[in-house]
Formats: C-alpha cells, structure tokens, sequence
C-alpha cells in the first residue's frame, strides 16, 4: 500500500511540499474565493483506489491525538486531532444538549406582592444555574421531586436609615432579591446524605426581584434532574463549540510591500516578517490564531500566492461550564453518553435476538 | 413535563423497530431509532459506511416533533444488516472509549503539569 509512504505535508511554518490532490481532497478544507471545497467526508471503503478506508480500532488509536490547551475552574480548550466531524460532533451536541443537570422544574407561589408577575419570577427561577450533582439524583416522573428550594424574604424600612436619605440602599432592608437568599430545604436524609455538598445557587449575585417595604415572596420551589434536549435550562455548558484548525500555505516567497500587505490581511501573530539578506520576507509563524477571514482573497496580487485551507481531523473544542459541573467533567460525561447510547442499542439488539 | 429521554417509570417501549420491504432479504433493513437524532444518527452512520460489506448506508429524521429516526442499511453479499448494526455500534462505542481514556489522562496530565508550574 503505497498510501503510507506519503506523510502529511505542512510543517508549520515552513514552505510546505505542495500536497497530492488525493490527499489534499481527503484531508482539507479548502477555503476558495468564491466558496469552501471539499466540506465533506470522503474517506469510506472503494472511494479511494490505494486507500484503506476500513474502520481499523488500532489504525485510530496510533492517529488519534487530544492535548489539553487551557483549563480552569469554568472553561476547557483542548485539540482533539484525528477523528471524523461525525464523532466530534456527535460529542459537541451531547456537550449542549444531552448531559443531565439539575434545575428548578416547579415553581410554589405562596405570596407575591412585588411587582415582578408571577409567570416572569418563575421563569426566572427556572433558570439559574443550581448546584448539585446530577449524578447523585435520579430522572423523575412528572409531580416527583429530587430536593427543594426555598426564598422566603419580606422588605423592611430600615430604622437607622437618616432622615434625609434618599437611596433605597440604605432606606430599606431586604430590597433586592439575589440568588444567594435562596435556601435549600432537605428532605428525608438528604441532610446528612449531602452535609458537605452545600446544594444552591452556582451565582449568588443574580438579581431577582427588587422590593419595597412591605412586599415580600414566598415560594417554595422543586427542583428535578433533566437534559437540554427537554429545555435550554438543563443545558451544563454556556457554550460548547468547535473550529477546524487553519492551515495557511504560502506558495511562493512574498517580500517587501507585498509582504507587509499579506501580514495585515490574517489576525495579529500569524504571519510575521523574517530578515533575510536584509528582505523582508513574510512567513507563516502560527495559523491557529487565524480567524479564516479570507480578507487575503480580496488583493489579487495576493490571492494566487496563498492557498487557505482547514486541517479536517484537527478539531478545537471550546467548552464553558455554567459552574455546576467542572468543564473536563462534562466532556466527560459526555462521552460517556454516547457509550451508553451505543450500549443500549446492542441491548436491545441483544434482547430482540434471544425472542 | 415529561423529561425527554428520561422514561423512568414510563412504560418501557422498544427503542429500536426494523422494518422490511416485502421480499427483501435480511441485507437490506430500515431500523427506526426511537429518541434518537443526528448525534447518534450521523456518528454510526459514519461508522457504519467505513465497512467494506456495506454497500448502502444513511438516516433521515422522520419529522421535526417525531422523536425518531429511520436508519437504513443495505449490505452486499447478502450479510444480515443487524450484524453490521452491531458492528457500527461496537465500533462508535470503543472510538468512543479511546476518545474518554485519552481525555482523562491528558487531563490529569495537564493538572500535574499547573501543579508544578505553582510550586
């Protein structure tokens, strides 16, 4: 098979070998000046004479690649390289909408008299984010419940306050509901079952309703475990999303005015002046900042010495938590759901089988 | 509401139905997916079409508010389509555990390497 002994051209930076056509169709998408070419999967069995598109487990495990590029607290960048946009994807759409969290489902109005109508309060409470770990509670049916919530508060005048005052601040005690006077009410065990999961709001600075002296909200709320799919409110992350990586080929040598030209038409810090012989030359230094504007098509000079294109296995996840669950968790979680989708399918093919 | 996708307590339904034309031979089978949509739907379907047996692969989703999809396999040489259903499934579900063990260990790796840059 002589499909191994061409190894994938583009070393960064450097003027790369022109790749073959086969390969170029196979592995890139090609972003042309009046459309994007080659946006497809093309690589299945007795498309390709000479290639060997069979799945092969251990074929993908020796090109499969995810290096972690940035994390913290909220949000998660990593490289996931070698795998087709059918699977990614697959991971981004669980990521948004099929990984389970907890949230407010059912809304108990025993008194409002502030301003904000109920529906709109409600709403509202729906959406904020709740820690709790979903992986503790179990999906429920309609009128059960998983734990509740409570946010009991009344408005008073503020004794202390100075006769001439004129701010609310210091006039009226208790005059903007936050998230944060939201308590958590235990039922059954659940006290000492989760005594150090302090389950509440992940934001204790959502403002929920301002009041004045002598309006108060009584309510008692259920919370229950969903997924996205259901409603947005369920939905673990704020976004979740992909990018190809770039990949930016200069075609001849380009220097001087040209040159200068060709740095300004890409993102900062992607194409930098080298000195050589004391010419300006430009040179591809890190395509992964680009943005994939085309603004380089738009000079006709210019057009013909680039080729833009997006490395079609290089996948860029970007993945941000609401806080309930750690980003790296999520994904995850979501990886595990698509194993258990695949899992149930084999059973029920199992069990329809042994009948 | 009913939480979609949760079905606990609910009486249980088959999740998964084939259908075949009158005559047609076990290679070629219409399986309708319940609950499921282009997240399963387009993953095994690539999965499925990187067989060499497979000579017809692809879904549709039935209609925007039926949760279904119809996913259609053709085979050649007569191979029964639940096998290379299987197969697909097998195939997603090990890519998939790769994918996971990749992940967290990169992870831990990536928080090993923020620990000594702390330090």
């Amino acid at each position: 098979m002589y499909c191994n002994t061409v190894e994938k051209a583009g070393g960064a930076g450097k003027m790369a070998a022109p790749m073959r056509n086969v390969d170029e169709i196979r592995d890139r998408v090609i972003l042309g000046e009046f459309g994007v070419r080659n946006v497809h999967s093309t690589d299945f069995p007795g498309n390709y004479p000479g290639y060997d598109d069979t799945w092969d487990l251990r074929k993908f495990k020796k090109n499969f690649r995810l290096d972690v590029f940035h994390m913290d607290e909220n949000t998660l960048e990593f490289d996931m390289v070698g795998i087709d946009a059918a699977v990614a994807n697959a991971f981004r759409r669980i990521l948004l909408a099929e990984v389970p969290t907890m949230a407010i489902e059912k809304v108990f109005i025993y008194n409002n008299t502030s301003i904000i109508q109920d529906e709109i309060l409600a709403h509202r409470l729906g959406l904020i984010p709740i820690k709790a770990d979903p992986r503790l509670f179990e999906y429920r049916n309609a009128g059960e419940v998983d734990f509740l919530l409570q946010l009991k508060i009344k408005c008073t005048r503020n004794p202390r306050a100075s006769k001439d005052s004129s701010d609310p601040k210091e006039l009226y005690k208790n005059h903007m509901v936050y998230s944060k006077d939201i308590t958590w009410v235990p039922i059954g065990n659940q006290a000492d079952v989760f005594a150090d999961a302090k389950i509440g709001p992940v934001h204790g600075d959502i403002l929920l309703a301002q009041l004045r002296p002598g309006q108060e909200l009584d309510i008692v709320m259920h919370c229950v475990k969903g997924i996205g799919k259901d409603h947005a409110k369920f939905s673990p992350v704020a976004t979740a999303s992909y990018r190809l990586l770039p990949e930016i080929t200069l075609l001849q040598t380009i220097e001087g005015e040209k040159a200068e030209r060709l740095k300004r038409c890409f993102s900062p810090g992607v194409i930098e002046l080298e000195n050589i012989d004391g010419r300006r030359v430009a040179k591809v230094v890190n395509s992964r900042l680009d943005t994939c504007s085309r603004e380089v098509l738009r000079h006709d000079d210019l057009k013909s010495l680039v080729k833009l294109g997006r490395v079609r296995d290089h996948f860029i996840f970007s993945v941000e938590s609401t806080g309930i669950l750690p980003p790296d968790v999520l994904v995850s979680e979501a990886i595990n759901v698509l194993i258990a989708k695949c899992q149930k399918f084999l059973n029920e093919i199992d069990s329809t089988e042994m009948e | 509401m009913a939480g979609a996708g949760a079905g606990a307590g609910a009486e249980r339904k088959a999740q998964l139905e084939t259908v075949q034309a009158d005559g047609a031979d076990e290679g070629c089978v219409t399986f309708v997916l319940h609950g499921e949509d282009h997240t399963l739907g387009n993953s095994l379907r690539y999965m499925v079409m990187k067989n060499p047996d497979v000579e017809f692969c692809g879904y549709s989703i039935t209609h925007p508010s039926e949760s279904k999809i119809n996913f259609r396999i053709q085979t050649r040489g007569g191979i029964p389509a639940t096998e290379i259903l299987c197969k697909g499934l097998n195939d997603l579900s090990n890519a998939s555990k790769h994918v996971l063990q990749t992940f967290e260990a990169q992870v831990k790796e990536f928080r090993l390497k923020q620990g000594e840059a702390m330090e």
